[in-house]
């Protein structure tokens, strides 16, 4: 392992971006000679070139899709957490960000309004449900 | 369908696209596997590329925890690297009578050589930043191993040219990404010192010993007699608020023998792993001694209470893995007060009054005092 923390390379995959370009160029061919069947009468070509033309289009949608999601996943995501310090006495609740040396019934700063030692009542992070 | 374009066979734009046509066939006929092979590849190198980022901020935030409260002399990086290397073999099992105290051998010396390593690394540091930074490098030390493993089968894969070797990993890759990503979620956690998910049995025990006289018992956990629901309750866990699961296999075992046996009951609480679908916080109950690990210490309490015939109920904190080694969620601390509760039905209706209970909430006791 090298002592230097190596960034994670950017790759550009060429053939994969070759590909996308030639079935694009493709599907424009076929989408133009579709236009050109349905202006010579001939539904039944017009159809079929339509077909191959939006096929290819969405194909290679779907590969470009791929391929920038794989790039916008490097990251590590910071989870925020919170700190409660509570009064016993009087009920007073002081809720901030964690900070680094919290701990569940750590003793506190004095309450402001009743001047009685307050502690870390609850350390969490809450977590919006993906549905 | 194809017929159309047949006609078309003197207009040079449908002769390239029935060429373009056929050689697709050709390729994916011939190359299909290969075709395959690459996609797998690609997606693996993707999985890759994080797991590398995932170990690599691991690594980093390793050494500079070490720098910032070990104050020690030289560069820890070569130190650090060296640690996460580090590897321990199980015992043979050929002969599996005896195996359990071959391995709680084991255990202790990888937990004592972790303890000295940190202590060379981090002169500096107290017990309860000791503690956390361990857990920081093994979380480290995990990263860099799953990462390792996954690079191992894929350029495997890739020299052997293995649709099998290849479709294997890519088949389990979600499974250890999402494993990774907990060890990830994991990583400031334990840095920082913020309660985790599987402290929840510890959260537990800290808030119903909380205000009474503790003392220490071993391994690294500590013990106070609390009277509850008219019984005299022993409540145990592992001492916080540093990182620290201690050994509450050997601490239940103290405790019934100092009481001779006479215990009425055990209650269990411990994190455990929920079913897709369930919410994390939910609480259930069983019987068994519910703890995690290797084993050593859920070995010790069976044979404990066996010999003297308690009953051990189990309580249960529903969560998934990256619950357990990420920040502690609300719900999970939510579920400390409906757990309470239900240790409170449960000793009156599985003791009776007067009687000596123990109460032991398991799990590491990282940003949880007592």
């Amino acid at each position: 392992m090298s002592n230097e923390v190596e960034k994670p390379r950017k790759r550009i995959p060429y053939l994969f971006l070759a590909i996308i370009l030639v079935t694009l160029a493709l599907s424009a061919v076929a989408l133009y000679q579709a236009l050109a069947e349905y202006d010579a009468g001939n539904s039944g070509s017009g159809n079929s070139f339509l077909l191959i033309g939006g096929s290819g289009f969405a194909l290679s949608a779907y590969m470009l899709f791929q391929t920038r999601r794989k790039t916008m996943r490097l990251e590590i995501k910071e989870q925020p957490v919170v700190t409660t310090i509570a009064c016993k006495k009087c009920g007073f609740k002081n809720i901030r960000d964690f900070q680094r040396g919290d701990y569940i019934f750590k003793e506190a700063e004095p309450c402001p309004k009743c001047s009685e030692k307050m502690s870390v009542a609850s350390i969490y992070r809450e977590v919006e449900e993906k549905h | 369908m194809l017929n159309p374009l047949v006609n078309q066979a003197s207009d040079p734009i449908g002769w390239i696209l029935q060429i373009a046509w056929l050689l697709f066939f050709v390729v994916f006929m011939f190359y299909g596997q290969r075709i395959q092979l690459y996609v797998m590849l690609r997606e693996i190198e993707g999985s890759l590329s994080r797991l590398k980022l995932l170990r690599d901020e691991g690594r980093k935030n390793a050494i500079q925890t070490i720098k910032e409260l070990g104050k020690s002399e030289g560069d820890p990086t070569a130190r650090v690297d060296q640690f996460l290397e580090y590897f321990a073999l199980t015992p043979q099992s050929m002969d599996p009578a005896g195996i359990v105290w071959k391995l709680e051998h084991l255990l202790d010396v990888m937990d004592e050589r972790f303890k000295d390593e940190v202590k060379i690394m981090a002169p500096a540091a107290d017990i309860t930043q000791a503690r956390n930074l361990e857990n920081t490098l093994e979380v480290a030390l995990d990263l860099n191993y799953i990462y390792k493993v996954v690079r191992h089968f894929y350029i495997l894969g890739k020299k052997t040219v293995s649709l099998y070797v290849i479709m294997q990993l890519q088949m389990i890759l979600p499974l250890i990404m999402r494993i990774a990503e907990a060890y990830a979620g994991a990583l400031k956690a334990v840095t920082y010192g913020q309660p985790i998910g599987d402290g929840a049995g510890a959260l537990v025990a800290a808030t119903i010993m909380r205000g009474y006289e503790k003392r220490g018992i071993p391994k690294d956990c500590v013990v106070a007699t609390v009277p509850f629901e008219g019984r005299t309750a022993y409540v145990v866990k592992a001492e916080g608020p540093g990182g620290n699961v201690g050994k509450p296999g050997d601490a239940i075992k103290q405790i019934i023998e100092e009481n001779e046996g006479k215990i009425a009951n055990i209650i269990m609480i411990d994190a455990g792993e929920k079913f897709e679908g369930e919410k994390p916080g939910e609480v259930a109950e069983g019987v068994g001694a519910i703890i995690g690990g290797p084993g050593v210490d859920q070995f010790k309490i069976e044979e404990t209470t066996l010999k003297y015939k308690i009953p051990v109920n189990a309580i249960k904190i529903k969560e998934d893995i990256g619950d357990a080694i990420s920040p502690m969620r609300k719900e999970i601390f939510d579920a400390v007060a409906i757990v309470i509760d239900r240790i409170k039905r449960v000793v009156r209706e599985r003791s009776k009054e007067g009687d000596a209970i123990i109460i032991a909430g398991i799990g590491n006791s990282i940003g949880i005092g007592q």
